[in-house]
C-alpha cells in the first residue's frame, strides 16, 4: 500500500474543508496540506444551500442580538463561549468571503445587502440570490487554487483514521478510480465531511451526505454529540424533497393551511401580521423547529392539503410578484417549476417539512478539537454547540467558516510540538483496513442486499426518530437499528470491480449511516424531554434540571453504545422561555 | 454514488410512529414502464462499451437519474454514475442523454418517448460506465485562475470593496457556473481540439475579468488570448444551447475575443499604445 | 486490475453529422464560400472595368448567363442567412447593460437588421434605384 506522508489531511472538500485548507496554506505556506474528497470540491453538499449566511454588519444591529438569537434558537444548549466566539468571527469571515470575490447582493450604495431569516431578530443574512451556499462553496473552491501546498485528492474515498499511541496520525482512503488503498501520514487531520441526512428517506440532502467523517471519527474513539437533534426544515418539495429556502419567507411568503388559515398564530407565533410585511422571529419568521411542528400538529387535526405527493400546506409567495421573485429567489421559482409544475409567480406550492440538518456531530470544543488528540473537525460532520438543539437558518454557512478556519489555526498549534511517529504501528493499522476491505469482496453465501438494509434503516428513521417521539417508538428504533448494524456485517457486496465500484461505495456509506443512525436513536431514547428538535410526546417539557447536557454518544463496537453526558457552558444567558410573538407580548 | 433510492418517497410517516398519514397518491395511477439503453464499460473486462437495455417501472413525473437509481437499487447494482443533489446544482450527473449531454437530475421523462438512450459525457474518457474522467477540464479552470485578483488591495479589517447592484449584475450570470462540463461535450473545437481551454474555464476568466473589484485580467490574457484560448472558439454556441444553468458561455467568449483584438489593435497600431 | 479509460475518438470529417446544431453551424459556415467567391466576382468586375469598355462589356454579358444568374441568386442567399446569423450573434458579442438591466437580446439584433435595411436603401438609392 503507498503511503503519501503529508503534514495536514483535511477530509472533506466542501466550504469547512477548503475553508480550512486555505488557511493553513495562507497561515503555514510551509505546511504540505492533503485535502481528501469522494468528490470533486464543487460537487460538495454546501453548493445546495440558498439562503444565506448570518453576519452583524448593519448599524441597527449588535453582537448581543445574534447571541441571543442563537442560544434561544438553540433552545439553551448552545455552549455559550463557543457563540460568543462565532457571532464575532462571522463578519469577518463573510467579508474574507467578499475580498475573494463571493458576489454577495448589494444595497445602491455599493455595501453587501442583508435579508431577514428565521429566528434572527434583525437583517443579518448576507446573501447571493439563493445560491448562496453554491457561490461560498465556488468562491471559496476557486480562491484555493492559488494555493501551491493545497494537494487535492479528488474522489478519494477515506476509510479509517490512523490512531496510535493516544493521537489520531492519519487515514486510510481509497483512490475511486482505481480501487487502489492508499494511507496518508500527517501531523494533524481535520474532518469536514458534512451531515448524515441520507439515513432519512425523505431529505433535502445530496446522496453524498451518509455521515462518512462523522462514523469515521466514532468508530476511532471520537465520541458524538447531540445527536438527536436533527432538524427538519419546514419547506421542502413534497415529491424530491428540494429545499425552498428560508428565504421565501424571510422575502414575505406565508405558510396556509386548507383552510387559508396562516395556522402559526395558532402555535404561539402569532398574532398574524399584515401579508407582504414580514415581521422578524414571528409567524413564517419563526425558527425552523416551531415551523416543522406546527405542521405535525396541523396534520394531526386535518388541516392539511391532499395532493397526490402526500399531505401538505401551502407556501405563498404570489404577492411578492414577478420582479422580486426573480430577482431573490430565482433558484426557488425554478425548482418549483422544474420538479412540481408550480410556477410561484402565480401559485402557491404545497411543501412539507423534509430533513436537512443534523445538530449533532463529532463532539468538538470551540477549538474545532475533537477529544482525540490530533483530530480536529468543522462543519455539520461537528458538533461545536453553535446549533444547541435547533439551528437557526444562516448560522451554518458561517459555521463552516469560522470553525473551518479555526480547525486549521489549533491544527498548526498541534503540529508544533510532536513526538515522531511510530510508522509501523500506523502501517498496521492501515492493514487493518485493507483486510476489511478484502473480507467485504470475499464475502459470499449471504443474502443481505445492501439496498434492502438501507431500505429498512431509512423507514425505520422516519417511522421512529420523526419530528415527534415516543419512548415506545424510539425503543423499537433502537432495537432496528441493531439488528440491522450485526445484519450488516453479512451484507453482500455484488460488484467485485476495482475500477470506480459505486458498489462499494455504497456499502461503505450504509455502514456509517448505520453507525450514525445508532446514536441518533439511542440518544434520542436517552434524552427524556422536549428540547428544540428533540420532541417527546411522552415528555412534553423542557427539563433543565436534568437535561441541560449534552448527550456524549462513544462507540463500542457491535455492543450498544455509551451514553454520557456533558455539561452546557452557560456564560451569561441563563435558560429562558423562547418567545416568538413578535412585539405583542 | 451513494443510497440511490429516488426521492420521490410514499409520504412522511406520521412522525409519532403512527399510521400512515393519508394519502393522495398511493402510487400506480401515473407510473410508466420506462426503457433505457445505457452505455456500460468495465475496464476490468472489457475492451469495448457496449449498451446494456433495462426496463424499469417510474413515476411519469421522474427524471432520467431517478430511473438509474431504481436499476442500481433494485435491478442491478453493478451500474455506475456519479450523482449527488437531485436539484441541477452540484453538476456530478451530467452524461448523454438521447445524444444531447444533459443533467440527469434535469431531464425529465415526461420529455421523452421510447427507449432513452444514456451515455457517458461524450469528449471525455471513459472510466467506467457513465463515469468520466473530468481531469482535463480541473487542469484547464486551474490555468486561467479563476479567482479574484484585486484591483486594490484592502485589509478585511477596511470593510468590503463596494460594488454597486449594477456592477454585480454585469458578471453575475457568468458566476453562476456549475463545473458540469455539458458545454465541453457540447462542443465540437473541444472534441476535434483538445488543447482548447474550453467554455466553462474562459467564462469564469470572463467572470473575474469584468468584476469591478478584479485587476486581473492582464494575467489572464496569457492564457485567454491565445491560439488555445478564446482564438480556438468558432462560434458553434453549442454551449449555450446546453447550459443548465444559463450560463451563455457563447457571449463570454465573444466578448473576451473583442476585448483581446482592441488590446491589439492598442498595441500594433497605436503608436505609443500599450495594453 | 486497474484503470484503463476508454477515449472515444470524434470522428475528424463527419462529426457534424452528430447533431442538427452542428449541421447548422457547418451550413453557417459553408455561406462564407458564397460571400469569399462573390467578392472575387466584384474584383474581377473591377478588373474588366479597368480593362476598357470591351472587357466590361464581356463581364456584363458573362454576368447574364443562365449559370451566372443562378450562382448570383444562390450567392444572395448564401449572404443574406450568413449575415442573419451574425446579427443574431450580436447579442451575446455586444450586450447592453443600462442600470442593473440588460437591454434585451433581441432589441439589440434588430437594431443592426435596422441599420442594414438602412444602409442598403442609401446603397440603392446612390444607385440610382430610386
Amino acid at each position: 500500500m503507498e503511503t503519501i506522508s503529508i503534514d495536514v489531511v483535511i477530509i472533506g472538500a466542501g466550504g469547512a474543508g477548503l475553508r480550512a485548507a486555505i488557511a493553513l496554506a495562507e497561515t503555514a505556506p510551509q505546511l504540505r496540506i492533503a485535502l481528501i474528497s469522494k468528490v470533486y470540491p464543487m460537487r460538495s453538499h454546501t453548493c445546495a444551500a440558498e439562503g444565506g449566511a448570518a453576519g452583524v454588519i448593519k448599524p441597527d444591529d449588535s453582537f448581543d442580538m445574534h447571541f441571543d438569537d442563537t442560544v434561544g434558537g438553540g433552545d439553551w444548549l448552545s455552549d455559550q463561549d463557543c457563540v460568543e466566539y462565532f457571532i464575532h468571527e462571522a463578519p469577518k469571515e463573510l467579508l474574507q468571503l467578499e475580498h475573494w470575490g463571493c458576489p454577495w447582493n448589494r444595497e445602491a450604495d455599493g455595501s453587501v445587502a442583508v435579508r431577514p431569516f428565521g429566528g434572527m431578530k434583525k437583517k443579518r443574512t448576507w446573501f447571493a440570490a439563493d445560491k448562496s451556499g453554491f457561490h461560498i462553496l465556488h468562491t471559496l473552491f476557486q480562491t484555493s487554487l492559488q494555493f501551491p501546498s493545497i494537494t487535492r485528492f479528488d474522489e478519494y474515498y477515506a476509510l479509517d483514521l490512523l490512531v496510535d499511541d493516544g493521537r489520531c496520525q492519519g487515514v486510510t482512503a481509497m483512490e475511486m478510480r482505481s480501487g487502489q488503498l492508499r494511507q496518508f501520514h500527517a501531523k494533524a487531520v481535520i474532518i469536514a465531511g458534512g451531515g448524515a441526512g441520507r439515513m432519512f428517506p425523505f431529505s433535502t440532502n445530496g446522496a453524498i451526505k451518509t455521515g462518512d467523517g462523522m462514523a469515521m471519527a466514532y468508530r476511532a474513539g471520537a465520541p458524538l454529540k447531540d445527536m438527536e437533534f436533527v432538524q427538519y426544515h419546514p419547506t421542502g418539495l413534497p415529491n424530491t424533497g428540494s429545499l425552498l429556502t428560508e428565504a421565501c419567507r424571510g422575502e414575505g411568503g406565508i405558510l396556509v393551511n386548507k383552510n387559508g388559515r396562516r395556522y402559526l398564530q395558532d402555535y404561539g407565533m402569532g398574532p398574524e401580521t399584515p401579508v407582504g410585511q414580514p415581521q422578524l422571529k414571528t409567524m413564517e419568521l419563526g425558527p425552523r423547529d416551531r415551523v416543522s411542528q406546527a405542521y405535525w400538529h396541523e396534520l394531526q387535526k386535518g388541516n392539511t392539503v391532499t395532493t397526490q405527493w402526500g399531505e401538505c400546506v401551502m407556501l405563498d409567495m404570489r404577492h411578492l410578484g414577478e420582479k422580486k421573485i426573480n430577482e431573490r429567489l430565482p433558484l426557488v421559482r425554478e425548482l418549483a417549476e422544474a420538479y412540481l409544475g408550480v410556477d410561484i409567480v402565480k401559485e402557491a406550492v404545497p411543501i412539507r417539512p423534509v430533513v436537512h440538518y443534523m445538530m449533532g456531530g463529532i463532539s468538538t470544543n470551540t477549538a474545532a478539537a475533537t477529544p482525540l488528540p490530533g483530530l480536529f473537525a468543522a462543519g455539520e460532520c461537528a458538533c461545536v454547540s453553535l446549533n444547541g438543539a435547533n439551528r437557526l437558518g444562516s448560522n451554518s454557512l458561517v459555521e463552516l467558516l469560522v470553525f473551518g478556519r479555526r480547525a486549521a489555526l489549533s491544527a498548526i498549534e498541534h503540529i508544533e510540538s510532536l513526538p515522531a511517529a511510530n510508522t509501523a504501528a500506523l502501517n498496521a493499522r492501515a492493514e487493518d483496513t485493507q483486510s476489511r476491505i478484502r473480507e467485504l469482496f470475499s464475502r459470499s453465501d449471504s443474502t443481505e442486499s445492501m439496498s434492502g438494509l438501507r431500505k429498512e434503516m431509512m423507514d425505520t428513521m422516519e417511522k421512529n426518530v420523526g419530528i415527534y417521539r415516543t419512548e415506545e417508538g424510539l425503543q423499537e428504533g433502537v432495537n432496528k437499528i441493531h439488528e440491522l448494524r450485526e445484519r450488516y456485517r453479512r451484507v453482500i457486496l455484488t460488484d467485485k470491480t476495482t475500477v470506480f465500484n459505486t458498489d462499494l461505495f455504497q456499502v461503505l456509506e450504509l455502514g456509517s449511516m448505520l453507525d450514525c443512525a445508532e446514536a441518533v436513536t439511542v440518544g434520542a431514547l436517552a434524552r427524556k424531554e422536549s428540547r428544540g428538535a428533540h420532541q417527546r410526546l411522552d415528555y412534553v417539557e423542557r427539563d433543565d434540571k436534568n437535561y441541560l447536557r449534552h448527550t456524549m454518544v462513544r462507540y463500542q463496537g457491535m455492543d450498544s453504545p455509551c451514553v454520557d453526558y456533558l455539561d452546557v457552558v452557560i456564560t451569561k444567558s441563563p435558560p429562558g422561555v423562547r418567545d416568538y410573538s413578535g412585539d405583542h407580548k | 454514488m451513494s443510497n440511490s433510492l429516488p426521492r420521490s418517497q410514499p409520504p412522511l410517516a406520521a412522525p409519532n410512529g403512527g399510521a400512515v398519514a393519508s394519502l393522495g397518491r398511493p402510487g400506480g395511477n401515473n407510473e410508466r414502464l420506462v426503457q433505457l439503453e445505457v452505455l456500460r464499460y468495465n475496464p476490468d473486462t472489457d475492451t469495448e462499451a457496449h449498451f446494456q437495455h433495462y426496463e424499469v417501472m417510474c413515476q411519469e413525473e421522474w427524471v432520467v437519474l431517478d430511473a438509474l437509481n431504481k436499476i442500481k437499487a433494485d435491478i442491478d447494482p453493478t451500474l455506475n454514475y456519479r450523482w449527488s443533489c437531485h436539484m441541477a446544482v452540484c453538476g456530478s450527473c451530467g452524461m448523454m442523454i438521447n445524444g444531447e449531454p444533459k443533467l440527469s437530475c434535469h431531464a425529465f421523462l415526461r420529455s421523452y418517448e421510447g427507449v432513452i438512450r444514456v451515455e457517458p459525457l461524450t469528449h471525455f474518457p471513459v472510466e467506467r460506465d457513465l463515469v468520466t474522467a473530468p481531469d482535463d477540464f480541473m487542469e484547464k479552470l486551474k490555468r486561467v485562475k479563476p479567482y479574484l485578483i484585486p484591483k486594490e488591495t484592502k485589509a478585511v479589517s477596511e470593510g468590503e470593496y463596494k460594488q454597486t447592484p449594477a456592477q454585480l449584475m454585469k458578471f453575475r450570470q457568468y458566476s453562476m457556473c456549475i463545473n458540469c462540463m455539458l458545454c465541453y461535450a457540447a462542443c465540437p473545437e473541444y472534441g476535434l481540439t483538445p488543447s482548447f481551454i474550453g467554455p466553462a474555464a474562459l467564462t469564469l476568466a470572463h467572470r473575474y475579468n469584468i468584476d469591478s473589484r478584479d485587476g486581473g485580467r492582464k494575467e489572464r490574457q496569457e492564457v485567454v488570448a491565445t491560439h488555445e484560448g478564446v482564438w480556438e472558439c468558432t462560434f458553434v454556441g453549442a454551449c449555450s444551447e446546453v447550459c443548465p444553468a444559463h450560463v451563455d458561455p457563447a457571449s463570454a467568449l465573444q466578448q473576451m475575443k473583442i476585448t483581446s483584438s482592441i488590446d491589439w489593435i492598442v498595441e500594433h497600431l497605436i503608436p505609443g499604445g500599450k495594453s | 486490475m486497474s484503470r484503463k479509460p476508454l477515449v472515444r475518438e470524434v470522428p475528424p470529417t463527419t462529426w457534424y453529422f452528430r447533431h442538427p446544431r452542428y449541421l447548422r453551424y457547418m451550413s453557417r459556415e459553408v455561406t462564407s464560400i458564397f460571400v469569399g467567391a462573390y467578392c472575387v466576382l466584384l474584383v474581377v468586375g473591377l478588373q474588366s472595368l479597368s480593362s476598357g469598355e470591351a472587357a466590361w462589356e464581356d463581364f456584363l454579358m458573362a454576368l447574364r448567363s443562365p449559370a451566372s444568374i443562378a450562382f448570383q441568386f444562390l450567392a444572395l442567399i448564401a449572404t443574406v442567412y450568413h449575415a442573419a446569423t451574425w446579427f443574431n450573434a450580436t447579442q451575446k458579442a455586444m450586450p447592453l447593460q443600462i442600470g442593473e438591466d440588460f437591454v434585451a437580446g433581441n432589441i439589440i439584433s434588430g437594431a443592426h437588421y435596422v441599420a442594414w435595411a438602412v444602409l442598403s436603401v442609401g446603397v440603392l438609392i446612390i444607385a440610382g434605384v430610386f
